[in-house]
């Protein structure tokens, strides 16, 4: 182990953050917990930005770096290592790099919170238990991570913990989540089972070596699926994706960090990490691919109808995340990547620019009470703009580039998913710009602000009586206009195929063939190309004509649709139908079965008619030991009598 | 010669006797007489046999029951006078201080 790059470095920062805030933030300043929030993260993306420099000239790639040793039992082996390629290298700067610039962000958005230090000692924590899990060299130490950032959510989901419904979003994400690492672990087992290692790289040969056939196959899709499973709940994908719009409960730059940016692409990330298997198990991807295109249209259908800001950014959250599955499902693994990197920039923004909104207008996020804030808070508006454009797929903006390449690719794989594909990336355009317009175009709707929705979006000067939506402070800008330029600038990293290819060394040749056939067919890329573009530009003309030329339109087209609207508004009834489904059943359940039945009848009953029992013998038998002496001599001599009148039986019997 | 049976009815209904002396009676030195009579019962029982088996183990067993018999008396008595000087009765069911 040659030059070592002290990898370490990189997720202790940022737990070495969470514990001095944890412990000591409770009686610190605000300044001083801001420091150490910020510099702990900070100093782990400039040690990011450091391995990236010196990756090139690493003498091996995949570098490993051996921390600790950890479970060695029998032939199994799990050790604290560390694993840097090109894929984990990716994932290590969006995720240190956009987490730095909302722990920014958060500064000024949650300044006047009562749990400062709380805040943030949770983010670095989520830092923490995030880069652990980009940086595992096996799917234990990954588990870890997995399980972490699930953690770390539920109690950022949950920050608010005395307003019941962020308490139940924060529990309902952690259930929901459950539910896929259940499938996660299980595949992990089988995968213990078979190839006695959950080192990748060890799993990754021995799968490359499996006989081809029909066990293998099975095998291997088993796993597949299994893993999909877990990818599905972290990722939020159908049919585990209900979590993550209630997650927007939790305060906005949670929302912005986790629920879009970074946890999220956790499954994306472990489906493009195990693509080794997934290769090889084709009907495995086919799933991952009908679940990600599926999802992405499902999501963007319900986006559509949201009136809460942060509700229709969740549900493009979960569509965009359904692209990256797709992506991953027609074994484009690096152009998931690329869509999860640009979506990381614009998705981020999005929802911080957001924030900045509901801070201008003072905790509102009805966006039927917004409008018009374009000239009150104009550095919001152009970048939410930017990131607008961007997650539209509009030339030449981030979204444009990853979008394109895993539409092209798709396309490839089979034109349904391209089609599908294709009207998402419609509706998208079309409820972006939708927010977009009904926030900034117009006339203000809202009330005069005169008090604040949660007592917690106070801007800090303490000016509570501002009448007037405002612009957010500096240190909550900034990180909106760094986001803009990845916004804008971020995709050109993908111009001819440069982000593909720097991915190569991890996900293999097998593209590189496909690259062959691409340059024969260039002309139908610029076509489709050109689709999308104008399909995203369709979507966002419908909304200006709905949402700004002709503002009683909405209505008129909600009426005709009459019952599908509420099918859209109330997203197809799908919590209503879950409820049902397994809630009630289990609530049922287990108040008749378990709690009824079970506790109280078997559990309970048996403690309690064993004290009974004993105290009803006890008091039979206490009349025994009365004090009285001749008694104990009567009880002497009757307990001889029937000694001996036994013995003498047993004499006679013999 | 008297057979062993009759030594033994009689020792068992010695032994009976001291037993429901013993059961039934309240004075403590009756009660003491009772569990005298009962040793001696048992000594009765162990002389037939020696003398039924010519073994001497058992008349040695008597020596030992008179010798703790008379240890006893002696303690019981000295007991016996102590109650009696403290709690002015003789009726074992009203000696119950440590009843509850």
């Amino acid at each position: 182990m040659t030059s070592s790059l002290n990898l370490w470095l990189i997720p202790v920062l940022p737990l070495a953050g969470a514990a001095i805030n944890g412990f000591l933030g409770k009686k610190s300043s605000r300044t001083a917990v801001s420091t150490i929030g910020l510099v702990f993260p900070g100093a782990a993306f400039a040690w990011a930005l450091l391995v990236a420099f010196r990756f090139s000239s690493l003498p091996q790639i995949p570098y490993q770096e051996y921390v600790a040793h950890w479970i060695r039992s029998g032939s199994f082996s799990a050790d604290f290592t560390l694993y840097l390629d090109q894929l984990s290298l990716v994932m290590l700067l969006v995720v240190t790099g956009v987490g730095f610039l909302i722990h920014i962000y958060s500064v000024g958005y949650m300044w006047d919170d009562p749990s400062y230090y709380r805040f943030f000692s949770y983010l670095n924590l989520f830092m923490f238990f995030m880069l652990t899990l980009v940086l595992a060299n096996n799917y234990l130490l990954m588990f870890i991570g997995w399980e972490g950032v699930g953690l770390a959510s539920y109690l950022l989901i949950g920050f608010w913990f005395t307003k019941d419904s962020a308490a139940s979003a924060g529990k309902k994400a952690f259930i929901v989540n459950r539910i896929g690492d259940f499938g996660f672990l299980i595949g992990l087992f089988l995968l213990i089972q078979h190839f006695t290692s959950l080192d990748f790289t060890k799993v990754f040969d021995s799968v490359a070596h499996l006989p081809t056939g029909v066990e293998t196959e099975t095998l291997l899709t088993t796993i597949g699926i299994l893993l999909m499973v877990g990818a599905c709940g972290k990722s939020a994908q159908i049919p585990l994706y209900v979590w993550l719009p209630d997650a927007m409960e939790g305060p906005t730059p949670v929302s912005a960090l986790i629920h879009a940016a970074t946890m999220v692409t956790a499954g994306v990330y472990m489906v493009a990490r195990s693509h080794v298997i997934f290769e090889r198990a084709p009907s495995a991807l086919m799933v991952v691919a009908i679940i990600g295109t599926l999802t992405a249209l499902f999501a963007a259908t319900i986006g559509i109808a949201q009136t809460d800001i942060k509700k229709v950014l969740a549900y493009s959250t979960i569509s965009q995340l359904g692209y990256m599955f797709m992506a991953c499902g027609v074994g484009a693994f690096s152009a998931g990547i690329f869509h999860l990197m640009t979506h990381a920039f614009f998705k981020g923004l999005l929802f911080l620019a957001a924030g900045s909104v509901i801070h201008a207008v003072g905790g509102e996020q009805d966006m039927r009470k917004m409008g018009g804030l374009r000239s009150y808070i104009p550095i919001t508006a152009a970048t939410m703009g930017i990131a607008t454009l961007a997650i539209a797929g509009i030339w030449p903006f981030a979204g444009f580039w990853s979008k394109d390449e895993i539409l092209w690719k798709a396309y490839q794989a089979n034109w349904v998913y391209w089609f599908i594909g294709l009207v998402t990336a419609f509706i998208t355009s079309f409820y972006m710009f939708r927010l977009l317009f009904m926030t900034f175009a117009g006339d203000y709707r809202g009330a005069k602000v005169d008090e604040h929705g949660h007592g917690t979006h106070v801007n800090g000067d303490g000016d509570h009586g501002h009448g007037e939506p405002h612009e957010s402070p500096m240190v909550m800008l900034v990180p909106l206009m760094i986001l803009a330029f990845l916004s804008l600038f971020g995709g050109l990293v993908g111009v001819h195929n440069g982000f593909e290819h720097f991915l190569d060394p991890v996900f293999g040749s097998g593209e590189a063939a496909q690259g062959a056939g691409e340059t024969a067919s260039r002309g139908t890329e610029f076509l489709l190309m050109f689709v999308s573009v104008g399909v995203a530009l369709l979507g966002a003309w419908l909304a200006y004509l709905l949402y700004v030329s002709k503002p009683y339109l909405p209505q008129k087209i909600a009426d005709a649709l009459g019952s599908f609207y509420d099918a859209v508004l109330n997203k197809y009834y799908v919590d209503e139908l879950y409820a049902k489904l397994f809630v009630k059943p289990l609530i049922d359940g287990s108040t008749s079965i378990l709690w009824q039945g079970v506790d109280r009848k078997v559990i309970d009953d048996t403690v309690n008619n064993a004290a009974d029992g004993a105290r009803h013998v006890s008091d039979e038998v206490r009349h025994m030991q009365s004090g009285n002496l001749r008694s104990y001599a009567g009880w002497i001599a009757a307990g001889s009598a029937a000694v001996i009148a036994y013995m003498i039986w047993l004499g006679v019997g013999r | 010669m008297v057979p062993l049976s009759y030594y033994l009815v009689l020792s068992g209904i010695l032994f009976a006797c001291g037993v429901i002396g013993f059961l039934i009676k309240r004075n403590i030195i009756t009660i003491f007489m009772s569990i005298e009579l009962m040793l001696n019962g048992v000594n009765l029982s162990f002389v037939a046999f020696a003398a039924h088996w010519h073994a001497l183990a058992g008349q040695v067993f008597v020596f030992f029951v008179m010798v703790v018999a008379a240890a006893e008396a002696a303690v019981g008595l000295a007991i016996i006078i102590a109650v009696y000087r403290t709690r002015e009765t003789l009726n074992v069911d009203q000696v119950n201080l440590l009843k509850l």
